[in-house]
């Protein structure tokens, strides 16, 4: 893999992370066991984004979760800049915490449409933090603004905002606490294409605000080759391509990743006259 | 003559603020053997326009139009009983959710057969051969044992492919397909596109693709009408679409593809129409 070989700690490195589910069939039959990740392992330097793709049900939701902390992997080892995480439950500190963040899917599901979007950022610095109640209101509202919403959408809930406004409030949730690496899954792809574009140019200027460290998890190739510095493709929980962006768009190694390219529809002209030709030839 | 043939349809809802209009004045004609893409965002009023069309609408929808016509027929003059035999016949349509829009509580068999028994009247032995013979020409794999399952024990895929063959039982002379591939993976996208493009050459059916995925209407369509808040923009054949689009709105959607992005920024609609083309949609 020589996709970050420098001499710097990278910021977050996994070796053969494995997770498996137990799954009851019922009284006397045996526990069925899914393989849900099989020993992945990579390596990625700060300010980079990693794009891990692959089809429903192949893990990489999975992985996420072990990335942010969420759930204990069976085995495997999870370093961030170089020095190994506790992830048994109560072992983590409260700083890793703060290091790691995440942003769901939905936009829709991730909010709780009771709470105020005031309290929505302010909650992270309420758990983690010594602040008073003042201070947290400000810096919620200074991350309003960094987002590319107001101060005057504090007191509302979410049902009032658009799916784009949503993931920018769950993206600057994620943000309340300076996390250094942040975990995104599938972030846009409950978006409209135009709104997707609004939130990957938020996400790209975050980062180099921020200096961020990006896992996206997506499924979209386009999305993928846009943002991404290294690509992971994965499948039936493993790894099976792994390299930088370019590497992989330009020369794929796995069959699995040709036929994934082969299915993203192309929507460029050539493309186009090419399909019309073959059309008429059948005709 | 078209096969369909709408002019000036308007649909509106009333809401607590006064009548809202969902589709505004759009006009479109399909003819035997083509493919018509209607594209749009969310709230664009594509999906309900064709559910007018079906007739799937709550009473409480206004919906006028100069002309309305499937086969030179009149749809709007149709009586209950006669529409009944119309729908799923002769015009069948798709829905976006797959597991969603299969009964839960009936084997796919029993789904199946029930439309061959109401619309063609066969008989037990006639309608079991058919929906086997069905099944396996969209591809589903030991059809005569598919009959008997639910659709909570096949994948979204699966179900999409049992949605497809129901819809075109009859061979219907128009099929609306309403994001027949948004829930689902790149690669089964792909095999569900080509299976009702196949379909589609064989029969010569007229097809109506609604779809907000620009990719989908590259490697389908043959003419594309694009709409936004209710209107529409656009309608031109696909490649001079994709090639030189005239509307500022499609040429802010085609920018906003992230194959398309020129260095580190996406353009979003904003770039392209001013604020008030935006509230109202322009011309």
């Amino acid at each position: 893999m020589t996709a970050t070989e420098n001499n710097a700690v990278p910021m977050l490195e996994i070796r053969n992370i494995k997770q498996d589910y137990h799954v009851p069939q019922g009284l006397f039959k045996p526990e069925k066991v899914v393989h849900a990740v099989k020993g992945v392992s990579f390596k990625l330097d700060a300010g980079k984004t990693l794009a891990i793709v692959g089809e429903s049900g192949c893990g990489k939701s999975t992985l996420a979760r072990i990335l942010t902390f969420i759930d204990q992997p069976t085995a495997g080892e999870l370093l961030i800049e170089g020095k190994p995480v506790d992830t048994r439950p109560g072992h983590l500190s409260a700083e890793m915490r703060r290091k790691v963040q995440i942003v769901f899917q939905n936009p829709y599901g991730s909010l709780n449409p009771r709470q105020k979007i005031g309290d929505v950022l302010g909650e992270p610095l309420a758990i983690n933090t010594t602040m008073s109640a003042a201070e947290r209101r400000e810096r919620a509202t200074e991350m309003l603004v960094k987002v590319g919403l107001g101060p005057e959408h504090y007191n509302r809930y979410p049902h009032m905002f658009s799916g784009g406004q949503r993931q920018r409030i769950a993206i600057a949730r994620a943000l309340m606490l300076n996390p250094k690496l942040l975990v995104l899954d599938e972030p846009v792809s409950a978006l409209d294409l135009s709104v997707q574009a609004q939130v990957l140019n938020l996400l790209a200027d975050l980062q180099e605000e921020f200096g961020l460290t990006y896992v996206f998890i997506s499924h979209d190739l386009s999305v993928v080759k846009y943002i991404a510095d290294e690509v992971m493709v994965m499948y039936y929980g493993e790894a099976v391509e792994y390299g930088t962006r370019d590497a992989v768009f330009e020369a794929p190694s796995h069959a699995y990743t040709r036929t994934l390219f082969a299915a993203t529809p192309r929507a460029d002209v050539e493309s186009i006259r090419a399909r019309i030709a073959r059309k008429k030839a059948i005709a | 003559m078209a096969l369909l043939d709408i002019q000036n349809l308007t649909v509106e809802f009333e809401t607590a603020t006064g009548w809202f209009k969902a589709v505004d004045g759009v006009s479109l004609s399909v003819d035997e053997g083509e493919v018509l893409a209607i594209v749009g965002e969310s709230g664009s009023g594509k999906s309900v326009s064709m559910l007018a069309v079906m007739g799937l609408l709550p009473w409480t929808a206004k919906i006028t139009a100069d002309r309305m016509l499937f086969q030179g027929r009149d749809i709007r003059a149709l009586s209950d009983g006669e529409r009944r035999k119309l729908i799923g016949k002769d015009m069948a349509m798709i829905f976006q959710e797959p597991i969603a829009s299969l009964n839960p509580c009936f084997t796919v068999g029993f789904q199946i057969e029930e439309v061959l028994r109401i619309h063609m009247g066969m008989g037990r032995q006639e309608r079991r051969a058919r929906a086997i013979e069905l099944f396996t020409q969209v591809g589903l794999p030991n059809p005569a044992e598919r009959l008997n399952h639910f659709p909570h024990q096949m994948s979204g895929g699966q179900c999409q492919r049992v949605m497809i063959a129901i819809a075109i039982a009859c061979n219907p002379k128009l099929l609306i397909a309403d994001e027949p591939t948004t829930a689902l993976d790149v690669t089964i996208q792909k095999q569900i596109l080509d299976l009702l493009m196949s379909l589609q050459a064989e029969h010569g059916m007229g097809l109506i693709m609604i779809t907000h995925d620009m990719g989908v209407v590259a490697e389908t369509a043959d003419r594309v009408i694009v709409q936004y808040k209710g209107r529409k923009m656009e309608e031109a054949d696909v490649l001079s679409l994709f090639e030189a689009p005239k509307n500022a709105y499609t040429r802010a959607l085609l920018s906003a593809l992230p194959e398309n992005a020129t260095g580190k920024r996406l353009s979003t609609v904003s770039d392209f129409m001013t604020a008030d083309e935006l509230a109202g949609g322009a011309r």
